[in-house]
């Protein structure tokens, strides 16, 4: 193995096409952060979703997928992306923003208005079923 | 922190010292040394392994970004003999800009070096075992000893320990895949070197097989689930309708699947061991008189008319108590039907009353271990309720649709909890409602009771028209249709939260219900106690006809005259029977409104919103009649009354609970398509609270109220003297005095004669108040402690959440620093600081610990590094990027620095 880069585009992902996160998943996982993988991030994409994989490791995974501007932390903005893309867009402007802000008050501890990797793992080694829900199978 | 410079400085000796030494096996010392005849190919071939690692490494990598540590370490690892140089040069290089980070520094800078600190010792010492192991076992074996010494090899297992440790934690490791790969084989070719050499080489076998079995077993397992789920009866179409309509409409339909369950058990009880014997063992169909159908009855017995009011064969059937035999046994098995009978109607109320309880229990105490995540509903909601498992754009569509209708409900409760309104007018909006409810309640009691009375009177009239006949009927089912939504009407005044204004809902329904339940009870009561008043009378004519038959005169005497044909015995009006057919009536009748109901209400008005809507004057879907919406708390209230109905009849009527089955599972499949079909979601849709200890509390009141009647026609009424299995019986309970007088030994029967005794029964009823009084007290005073833990939980995090935001801002400041010179590894940092935070003895104590004391931290954080051991990205380049000159070299020893490092820190 070693000099065959075989591209990889999400559109090659078909069958997880209906995942809100897709694009997000395919640009954390690539090298260029475009969104095209190589063999090797896409084997990493695999070893992170796979069942066996660690929490700790699913998590930090689980914030860089959810930082949508690639700033470090999860803004209100990149809570706001994440609300629309599950919901599809069917909640209103306000109660968005309700969400948000009610997010930011449960889970940013340390009051800076954007949750960081530290207040993001805080939340997730908590959630019941986030190892349950966080992995993809082939 | 001069301190801290003289520990960098220290560092970086050494770490020449150790370039030095690291050149040794290859170069220097080979020479020193004698060749052995079996070691030093070994030696030799590891060495060069080494040596051709960075090169292999650099291409397998890809491509690293040029700051990377690997293409560092790869670099320096060609220009080893440079590397002295410059690592005293890049070392003096951190210590400048150590100083130039002045004050700012963060505990976690401060810490930093005291772990570095702490590793350069160990390093050495590292070193100098292994270059101690490594030249003695080489002389040794030179000396021609084959032998490995016992130290030597302690050791080496344990680095293949290490190695081992590393394959199986590799997947912890945020790295690429490349890096992953030549660390995983190195550590695999090195476990299966040495333990080639130690005698293991089975090791990498029985490890492939065990990690092949830890697969299968994670798939088997997964699929056990799998099936598990699926053999849950109707769990898609129950997350179905959730997703679209939430979790209280939902919440209907778990009850209704609990409830078919509970009724399957209670069939299974009365099929097997009341109507199957009878059937199979039993006297047949018209050998005796109450097994047969009347002459006068005859004729019609068989018209569908007649079946429907379940007369005629159905009334003479094992369907009703009357068509029982009071045999003391049947069939050559000598089962005892009476008994059996006895006892499976005291079962069905004992196993209903323990599920019930149960299933309580168990939604209390799932209700208390929910507290803690209470905390995080929004935030839990938005990162962890995508499924990246599902792969179906239909299942992708239900998963939005229910994490939209989930935020929804939160959003609801949210602005319930928040909101702020008159006080004074809400209050007396709430007590003019439930003033007129009230005045409802009372009066569709009134008329009920009028109603019922007047019932009283026509009955007794002859030929009387069938809206008199039925007039009660009529009257309670329009009752029960025009009620509810009249108080749902008077509900909204009260502006409750959706959820509790259910509740109340439920409550006044329950309430008119009642009213209605116990007015149809006790007109069957009235009836009862007729037909008992003319039992004496019938056994009279029925003794008398059958006296005149046998000695009738004008027979040969000498020829016995055959038995009188059964159809032809005079029989009594067998009150139990009769209230069977009235539950069971009841039930049909209830079932078929429940099905019209939906079906015209619903279906029809649903098609008829749809399609007509294309040619009326206004839209229908949002103005008038819109489409309905699922009715829940009068559909909860039907499944819990006709469930009192089945308590109450299916002593009376053994086939109810058989009937009872057949109508929950259609009413499963058909309310689950009217919903999806004809429904919408509630305007507010709202979560259903997560224990339905509501219902179940309902459902526990009307077992209660149903067990009644049942318990004093048992205990107080005498049996019809001609049907039914404990007929010729003065009261019910006799079968049991009965079986222990014949069936067992008679000093068992002393022990149940001595139980009974009062002077035992009250002292064990007042022991059993006592325990009660005592286990009560003793869970008040565990939940008490329990709510004070909470509390105490509670504050803690927020004494964790005010330092964190204390120290918050030099720490974002050191990692943006740290950023500028590669965020890869800051942030790889941050991981495996949080990594090893879990595994820490008590996370808050540490956090506790830095933020008092960063001085001093570098003793103080010692307790905590040992948790980081068996993680080796806990301190390599991303601690301080370009300090990281001592890892390429520890590197052909990685295992070695490894060893040392579990070694607990002298």
């Amino acid at each position: 193995m070693g000099n065959k880069q075989t591209v990889f585009t999400h559109e090659q992902l078909e069958e997880y096409q209906d995942n809100p996160f897709r694009q997000r998943i395919a640009r954390v996982f690539s090298d260029d952060g475009d969104g095209h993988m190589t063999l090797d991030n896409f084997l990493d994409m695999f070893s992170v979703m796979s069942e066996m994989a660690p929490r700790d490791l699913k998590a930090y995974y689980a914030f860089k997928i959810y930082d949508f501007n690639d700033d470090g932390y999860i803004c209100v903005w990149d809570l706001g992306q994440t609300v629309t893309k599950l919901t599809r867009g069917e909640l209103s402007a306000e109660e968005v923003s309700l969400v948000c802000e009610k997010v930011l008050d449960e889970a940013d501890g340390d009051h800076d208005g954007r949750l960081s990797l530290e207040d993001f793992q805080n939340v997730i080694l908590r959630a019941p079923d986030f190892l349950s829900t966080f992995h993809i199978r082939i | 922190m001069s301190r801290q410079l003289k520990s960098l400085g220290e560092e970086a000796g050494s770490g020449v010292r150790q370039q030095a030494r690291s050149g040794s096996p290859g170069t220097g010392d080979r020479s020193g040394r004698r060749p052995s005849k079996k070691r030093a190919p070994r030696a030799e071939g590891a060495a060069g392994r080494h040596g051709a690692q960075p090169g292999q490494k650099e291409r397998v990598g890809g491509s690293p970004g040029p700051g990377s540590p690997r293409r560092k370490q790869a670099e320096r690892r060609r220009h080893r003999e440079e590397l002295g140089e410059r690592g005293r040069s890049s070392a003096e290089r951190t210590c400048t800009e150590r100083r130039k980070k002045d004050g700012r520094t963060s505990f976690k800078e401060q810490r930093a070096p005291s772990k570095r600190e702490k590793e350069v010792p160990r390093k050495e010492e590292t070193w100098k075992q292994l270059k101690k192991h490594r030249s003695p076992s080489l002389a040794s074996s030179a000396s021609g000893g084959e032998s490995l010494s016992e130290e030597e090899l302690a050791r080496i297992l344990e680095q293949v320990e290490d190695k081992k440790k590393l394959i199986a934690t590799m997947r912890n490791k945020p790295w690429p895949m490349a890096k992953k790969l030549t660390e995983l084989r190195e550590a695999q070719e090195f476990v299966e070197k040495y333990e080639g050499a130690l005698g293991k080489g089975k090791g990498k076998r029985l490890y492939a097989y065990r990690m092949l079995m830890a697969k299968k077993w994670v798939k088997f397992k997964r699929d056990f689930d799998n099936f598990k789920t699926q053999c849950i009866p109707w769990e898609m179409k129950i997350k179905d309708i959730e997703s679209h309509f939430g979790s209280s409409v939902a919440s209907y339909f778990i009850f209704l699947r609990w409830m078919y369950g509970v009724n399957l058990v209670l069939f299974g009880l009365i099929f097997g061991l009341v109507i199957i014997p009878e059937v199979l063992m039993g006297v047949p169909y018209g050998s005796i008189p109450r097994k047969t159908v009347p002459r006068a009855e005859e004729e019609k017995a068989m018209d569908f008319s007649v079946l429907w009011d379940f007369e005629g064969y159905i009334k003479y059937s094992a369907l009703f108590y009357g068509y029982y035999n009071n045999q003391r046994t049947i069939g050559w098995l000598r089962y005892r039907l009476p008994m059996a009978y006895f006892m499976v109607g005291v079962s069905v109320f004992g196993y209903s009353l323990i599920i019930v309880i149960r299933s309580m229990a168990s939604n209390t105490q799932g209700s208390t271990s929910e507290g803690e995540n209470a905390n995080f509903t929004f935030s839990f909601k938005m990162f962890t309720s995508w499924d990246y498992l599902i792969g179906n754009s239909e299942t992708a569509d239900n998963k939005c649709a229910s994490i939209t209708t989930s935020f929804k409900e939160s959003i609801v409760d949210e602005q319930e909890s928040n909101k702020e309104e008159n006080i004074h007018l809400t209050r007396f909006l709430r007590v003019l409602a439930n003033f007129l409810i009230i005045c409802c309640l009372c009066g569709s009691g009134y008329l009920i009771y009028f109603v019922v009375k007047r019932s009283q009177e026509f009955s007794k009239m002859q030929n009387v028209s069938w809206y008199e006949r039925n007039e009660v009927e009529i009257v309670m089912s329009l009752l029960g249709m025009f009620c509810p939504p009249l108080f749902e009407t008077i509900a909204a005044l009260e502006n409750y939260h959706p959820r509790i204004g259910l509740k109340w809902q439920l409550g006044r329904i329950f309430a008119l219900f009642l009213g209605n339940l116990y007015t149809f009870l006790l007109a069957l009561m009235d009836d009862v106690h007729l037909k008992l008043s003319n039992e004496e009378k019938i056994k009279n004519i029925t003794h008398w006809t059958l006296f005149n038959y046998y000695n009738s005169t004008g027979w040969n005497e000498s020829v016995p005259r055959p038995p009188l044909h059964p159809a032809d015995v005079p029989r009594g009006s067998c009150w139990e029977t009769a209230v069977g057919i009235e539950f069971m009536r009841l039930t049909v009748s209830d079932m078929l409104v429940t099905y019209i109901t939906i079906l015209l209400g619903d279906f029809l008005r649903a098609c008829f919103v749809r399609f007509m809507n294309y040619c009326w004057c206004w839209d229908l879907e949002a103005g008038f009649p819109s489409y309905a919406e699922f009715d829940i708390s009068g559909n909860v209230l039907g499944l819990i009354f006709n469930q009192g109905m089945i308590w109450m009849g299916s002593f009376y009527a053994p086939g109810l609970v058989g009937i009872n089955v057949l109508r929950l599972l259609t009413s499963m499949y058909f309310q689950c398509w009217a919903v999806m079909s004809s429904n919408v979601p509630h305007e507010r849709v709202f979560k259903a609270s997560r224990s339905n200890n509501f219902y179940m509390g309902l459902l526990l009141l009307v077992l209660f109220l149903s067990l009644l009647p049942v318990a004093y026609t048992i205990m107080s009424l005498p049996p019809s003297f001609d049907c039914g299995p404990f007929s010729g019986k003065n009261r019910m309970y006799d079968v049991i005095q009965e079986t222990i007088e014949n069936d067992f030994p008679t000093f068992l029967g002393k022990i149940f004669a001595f139980l009974a005794n009062p002077g035992l029964i009250i002292p064990a009823i007042l022991l059993m108040f006592l325990a009660i009084y005592y286990l009560n007290s003793v869970s008040k005073s565990l939940s008490r402690a329990n709510a004070q833990l909470r509390k105490k939980i509670q504050a803690l995090r927020e004494v964790e959440k005010s330092h964190k935001s204390g120290k918050g801002r030099p720490t974002a400041g050191d990692s943006e620093d740290t950023e500028k010179h590669s965020s890869k590894d800051a942030t790889q940092l941050q991981l495996t600081k949080e990594g090893t935070m879990p595994h820490s003895a008590s996370q808050s104590q540490t956090a506790d610990q830095k933020a008092q004391d960063p001085g001093v931290s570098s003793s103080a954080s010692r307790p905590t590094l040992p948790a980081s051991r068996h993680l080796p990205v806990s301190r390599p380049p991303g601690v301080r990027p370009d300090s990281g000159q001592s890892q390429p070299l520890t590197h052909p020893w990685r295992s070695a620095s490894g060893k040392s490092a579990s070694r607990p820190p002298r």
